[in-house]
């Protein structure tokens, strides 16, 4: 409290007397007392314990609750996942689909966001307000109508599927009979599905905030470059690309580290947690720890790396936003 | 010519952008022939409520009907809303209003608890709970979403905040009011449809949210929403039609609060509060 007392001295020195005399002294502390209070308990609290847990081996709710002892077991619940071919491939997985989903996203979100920018104003009202639609629908229902529409016997796709010449069908995939295909059944074609889904949902974002930097700079650089023979590929790396570097920075940054957790569409679309050859990071953890037998110090370990992966990438973000506040 | 593939690319993107929300509608309302049909019909041909009132009637498990998991739901994101929205609210005060030591490293705070993955806390939130014996009830999932939804408010209701000209409650303060009353009388009718933006915000995490409502309750009386619906329509690949007329439900709020949001956040807040 000293300390506190001190700090606020010394700025009050620098206001202006009308300003001192409104100036309370630990209002804004008292002010955010709850909010701290509240951070900390639910926030920070338990990524300590994630943390602390990753080192016991813990089997049952009953240790949880108490009733029975912690054994600590230092690294082993690491090793033992470190050690594992699965942990690998499961990783490579994660990798591989948040890399080729924050790829895609900003891809089509871009593209999006530069067609609106150019449309008459009606077309783009009501492109933006279809966009939106996609961006409103929550994780899990837009996840249920996408399943839907691959659903094996009446589902859009497989009727589509049925739809083609047979004879191109069966030289294409071998089959001129879809009814009955198990869309999510081969990894591969569901990570692909999965991928559909989570850019549906996430390209809406991109496209509202590159419209939103478009607007905000100057349009005449573009027209001058496009006066001065510029093609549209040129235009935009070469002029509204470097304008809109920092907004760029940032949606890449957090697209990574959405696509890195993405769990509601996943379990949807996977039926639950039984199907292991398509885990990522966030849904291994929690197989781990609550599919019967529970194993929480296992998921608690696997849980510490995908933070720490997530870290990195957070870091990265909170020194791009503290930057762009500078430059306000 | 250019301005033809322009509006067909246009056309293009808000086809693939709607078309499962169309469809979710669509399939609610066809009759069962319809749904199953080897042809499916782009609009349905003879409209019908019946899987609205199967769903909203029936039971899906003795004694529960979706109504009650509508409720569920509805309770727990209204209690993160009051919650969530008093305590963002002093905090974006002190934030916006006041110059402190700290100020910076709250806000640095802020934006760094927003990027802790939720998915990691499943375990140790659930320890927590367990610990609290708030297992199996609806406020270990309002305690849950409190945290999650109250750094964004903040940052959100900050912005609101810093709005507001400071002479209007310099002006009241000079008139003799007291900071409770400023507070209550000049700066919280001029927040308050900041409040109601961010309040959209933390209503639709509530609303949303899966896992944690999946772990933390055990009772089906208790499930809320999402829970009840891969709970029982998860497995039951048949019965689209009423999956389609509940996700309809689930998703109709979320989709108007959240249109409301979006102009909410363009218009100006306090246009011609200040003259001069």
């Amino acid at each position: 409290m000293t300390t506190l007392t001190e700090a606020t001295g010394t700025s009050a020195a620098r206001e202006t007397p009308a300003r001192r005399r409104r100036r309370p002294d630990r209002l804004p502390y008292l002010l955010l007392l709850p909010c701290l209070a509240i951070i900390a308990v639910l926030l920070l609290w338990p990524l300590g314990q994630v943390v602390m847990m990753s080192f016991y081996k813990l089997d049952s709710v009953r240790q949880l609750r108490g009733d029975r002892e912690w054994p600590w077991v230092g690294l082993a619940n690491y090793t033992q996942i470190l050690g594992d071919p699965f942990f690998r491939t499961v990783l490579r997985n994660t990798v591989l689909f948040a890399l080729a989903n924050v790829a895609l996203t900003m891809i089509l979100g871009t593209l999006v966001g530069l067609l609106l920018n150019r449309l008459g104003r009606k077309m783009a009202t009501f492109v933006a307000s279809c966009v939106m639609l996609a961006w409103a629908t929550p994780a899990l229902t837009g996840t249920i109508v996408w399943k839907w529409i691959f659903d094996d016997t009446s589902g859009l796709v497989t009727w589509l599927f049925n739809k083609l010449p047979d004879g191109l069908s069966t030289t294409l995939f071998g089959r001129s009979d879809w009814t009955g295909y198990g869309w999510f059944n081969d990894p591969l074609l569901f990570f692909a599905i999965l991928t559909l889904v989570v850019v549906w949902h996430s390209f809406p974002f991109i496209a509202v905030s590159v419209l939103a930097g478009l607007k905000s700079v100057p349009s005449e650089l573009q027209e001058a470059a496009r006066v001065d023979g510029a093609g549209p590929w040129r235009v935009f790396w070469s002029v509204t690309f470097p304008m809109l570097r920092p907004v760029f920075g940032i949606l890449v940054v957090l697209s990574t580290i959405w696509d890195f957790k993405v769990f509601t569409q996943q379990f949807v679309l996977a039926g639950g947690t039984q199907d292991r050859t398509t885990f990522m990071l966030s849904i291994y953890s929690y197989a781990e720890a609550f599919s019967p037998p529970p194993k929480y110090g296992l998921g608690s370990a696997i849980a510490v790396i995908l933070t720490l992966i997530l870290l990195v990438v957070t870091a990265v973000y909170v020194r791009m936003v503290l930057r762009q506040e500078d430059q306000a | 010519m250019k301005k033809i593939a322009l509006n067909g690319a246009g056309l293009l993107v808000a086809l693939f952008a709607a078309f499962p929300v169309y469809w979710m509608v669509a399939t609610s309302l066809k009759p069962n022939k319809e749904i199953f049909s080897a042809t499916p019909r782009p609009v349905p041909a003879e409209p019908t409520l019946d899987h609205y009132r199967e769903i909203l009637t029936g039971n899906l498990i003795p004694g529960v009907t979706f109504t009650d998991f509508f409720l569920n739901s509805a309770l727990v994101a209204v209690a993160t809303v009051l919650l969530s929205g008093l305590v963002a609210l002093l905090a974006a005060t002190a934030v916006a209003r006041f110059r402190f030591r700290l100020r910076t490293t709250f806000l640095i705070l802020l934006l760094v608890v927003q990027m802790i993955p939720l998915e990691a806390l499943v375990i140790p939130l659930f320890l927590m709970i367990q610990r609290l014996g708030l297992y199996n009830t609806l406020p270990s999932l309002i305690l849950t979403y409190l945290g999650f939804s109250l750094p964004f408010a903040v940052w959100m209701l900050r912005g609101f905040v810093a709005a507001v000209p400071k002479e209007l409650e310099e002006a009241a303060a000079i008139d003799g009011a007291s900071r409770a009353q400023t507070f209550r009388k000049v700066l919280f009718p001029l927040v308050a449809p900041g409040l109601v933006a961010t309040s959209i915000f933390s209503f639709i995490t509530a609303w949303n949210e899966l896992i944690f409502a999946l772990t933390f309750i055990n009772d089906q009386h208790r499930y809320t929403l999402p829970v009840a619906m891969t709970f029982f329509f998860g497995r039951d690949d048949t019965a689209w039609g009423s999956v389609m007329a509940a996700s309809t439900l689930f998703t109709l709020p979320v989709i108007v609060f959240f249109l409301l949001v979006q102009r909410r956040m363009v218009s100006g807040l306090v246009a011609g509060a200040v003259k001069g």
